[in-house]
């Protein structure tokens, strides 16, 4: 099946694409174009704030890969977003330059501040952008792939694959806490100054980002769409319901496995490297299982196994946590875990679940 | 000099590391006429023997029934031959070339040996002409499964086996919604497309009307000749419609062997299960 065949299948994806290209276009004009007094005005706060949801919503489409199609409960997808966040901080740290507070030409500011001499090896190469966006994908899928090449060979499913993901990324946020890692410790990287000679502070800049959230989002969706409606992903769903029978009729069920969720990290990591400019800061709070149990929510909220159904909970459920949190900050972790058990309890199949009246696998 | 020759000897180009050449599985041998040898058979789960000593010979083309009670290891007999379960000693080949017991399930597959479950496994959420296409004979790696496209030819064999398991009518069905006969008939067609030597069917009239058990009797005889196909069953009516030859388990071996009519006469054979 071609893309174009696999989207006119699609409806709920072709108004979501709509959505986001309208949302790609217009939200950049109405906050450079529009005076500020206009009430079609967008702020660059908002703008930032929707720039981030896009994000969000291309890991949602990630673990839906994965979750929804493949079966595997991956609660360590933070893991890869926050590794291709912190490719894009190194990038960014090292465009610091000497405007950092100690005015050091080389080091960023916190190796100053712990009396580094110079810089570790594995942040050479990282003043050049092709080398870190290079590693933004490279780094999520290496550690995706030896991690999937022992977990998918010895065949763990199930619940304790879930707990392994975890604890990758719980090691993974407690190493990223240390200093000695050289990756700035609980404080992280962040005082970012610009990327590719454009200033980060600027509007232009800021619609710039937003505008490559808002692509990235929809080249994410359409290569999902297209694994999906291949025979691949009727496979990927076959194993998810029968994973026996597959391997009966002669197919690798491991190697399925493994590639789809390499690809499912390596979307996570390019969202995460979209993600830091805009935000402004990557620290090992990302890597916390907290995080990517979120990410899990977003799916089931929108609905497992549809795409569009993740990126329309990825936008719903940080809608509701931007307003929550500010609204009652205390609620906010309560309201997350109601939404879940009532969600799994009652809709089964998201909030997308509602409009669509067939099941379509 | 020694080490320049060893580096000549490295450095060959008429020929690759071993461990680029690609494993071949060889051809399927048929020269004696034996599709399936299993020879001293052994497993043990947690000391339970489960297979004990079985020795078992399919002839090509042939069709075979076997039966016996609850836990004679027929189902594990099945693992073993499928690559699921490794057994503890024995040996177990696939014509005279191919060792089953150095395989995987894909790989075993591959070679054109083909299972249906005691339940029926299908997948419920694809429809059923999409079951029968992921079955389908082909390259089954992640790439060319990828960017798989379904060429007119077979698009007929997928027609041509929805005609013999009667479910042309329901193809464009969920798999899920098929009555239970029409689910045991959609993993036979599923076997039928990989193209195996050999099928081991499973209970395959099991929670089958008399009409439904007569069809599929006809089916699996249809198919006798140009594969071999192993049947196990409980039901003795079934068993007594399409068997030339029987073979009864007990105990994780072999007790008897022969047509139905010696079967029942065979007094070792009363005891244990006929007549109990």
């Amino acid at each position: 099946m071609t893309l174009f065949q696999a989207l006119k299948t699609d409806r709920g994806g072709m108004i979501t694409l709509t959505i986001i290209a309208l949302a790609t276009v217009v939200v950049p004009v109405c906050n450079l174009l529009v005076p500020e007094s206009n009430p079609f005005h967008v702020s660059t706060f908002t703008m930032a704030l929707l720039g981030k949801y896009l994000c969000y919503g291309l890991l949602a489409i990630g673990v839906d890969l994965v979750w929804g199609y493949l079966g595997i409960l991956s609660l360590g997808h933070g893991a890869f977003f926050a590794l291709g966040g912190y490719g894009m901080g190194m990038y960014l740290m090292r465009q610091i330059g000497s405007r950092g507070v100690y005015g050091n030409p080389l080091l960023p500011d916190f190796m100053v501040f712990l009396n580094w001499q110079q810089l570790p090896w594995f942040w050479h190469g990282f003043q050049w952008f092709w080398f870190a966006m290079l590693m933004v994908i490279l780094v999520p899928a290496l550690l995706a792939f030896v991690f999937g090449w022992f977990a998918f060979r010895s065949r763990v499913t199930g619940v304790y694959l879930s707990i392994m993901t975890q604890a990758l990324t719980y090691a993974l946020l407690l190493a990223f806490y240390r200093n000695e890692m050289g990756f700035g410790g609980n404080n992280g990287l962040t005082d970012f100054k610009d990327i590719l000679g454009f200033s980060l502070q600027a509007d232009t800049t800021r619609a710039g980002l937003f505008i490559a959230s808002g692509v990235a989002l929809m080249f994410g969706y359409l290569s999902c769409l297209y694994i999906t409606r291949s025979r691949l992903g009727r496979v990927c769903t076959a194993i998810r319901d029968q994973e026996d029978r597959v391997r009966f009729i002669g197919y690798r069920v491991e190697n399925v496995k493994l590639w789809i969720f390499t690809f499912s990290a390596v979307l996570a990591g390019i969202a995460g490297a979209l993600y830091v400019p805009q935000v402004g800061i990557i620290n090992p709070n990302e890597f916390s299982p907290l995080a990517s149990i979120e990410m899990v929510v977003w799916v089931a909220v929108g609905g497992r196994a549809t795409l569009y159904g993740a990126v329309a909970g990825a936008l719903l459920v940080n809608y509701a946590k931007s307003y929550l949190t500010v609204a009652m900050p205390d609620a906010w972790l309560f309201a997350l875990g109601a939404l879940f058990v009532l969600v799994t309890l009652f809709l089964p199949r998201g909030v997308t679940g509602l409009l669509r009246k067939k099941e379509v696998a | 000099m020694r080490v320049l020759d060893s580096m000549r000897a490295f450095m060959r180009r008429d020929q690759v590391f071993d461990f680029l050449v690609p494993v071949v599985p060889p051809d399927l041998d048929l020269t004696h006429g034996v599709i399936l040898y299993l020879e001293n058979l052994n497993v043990s789960f947690d000391g339970f023997k489960a297979i004990n000593d079985l020795n078992l010979y399919i002839d090509d083309g042939e069709l075979r029934c076997i039966i016996g009670p609850n836990g004679a290891g027929k189902t594990t007999m099945m693992d073993i031959i499928t690559g699921k379960t490794r057994p503890d000693s024995g040996s177990a080949w696939f014509g005279q070339e191919i060792n089953l017991l150095d395989m995987d399930e894909p790989e075993i597959a591959a070679a054109g040996i083909g299972r249906k479950f005691q339940k029926p496994t299908i997948f419920e959420h694809h429809l059923v002409i999409d079951n029968l296409e992921l079955a389908m004979v082909g390259d089954k790696r992640v790439w060319p499964t990828l960017t798989a496209r379904i060429s007119g030819e077979q698009r007929d064999r997928i027609e041509e086996v929805l005609q013999i398991i009667g479910l042309s009518d329901q193809a464009k069905l969920a798999a899920g919604s098929l009555s239970h006969g029409q689910k045991q008939w959609l993993e036979i067609g599923m076997l039928l497309m990989q193209n195996p030597r050999l099928l081991l069917v499973d209970e395959p009239a099991a929670g089958m009307t008399h009409q439904e058990m007569d069809r599929t009797a006809e089916l699996l005889t249809s198919l006798a000749g140009t594969h071999s196909v192993v049947v196990v069953e409980h039901d003795m009516d079934f068993v007594r419609s399409i068997a030339k030859k029987v073979t009864v388990l007990h105990q994780g071996s072999v007790l008897a062997e022969g047509t139905m009519d010696e079967i029942q006469n065979n007094q070792q054979v009363i005891e244990v299960y006929l007549g109990e």
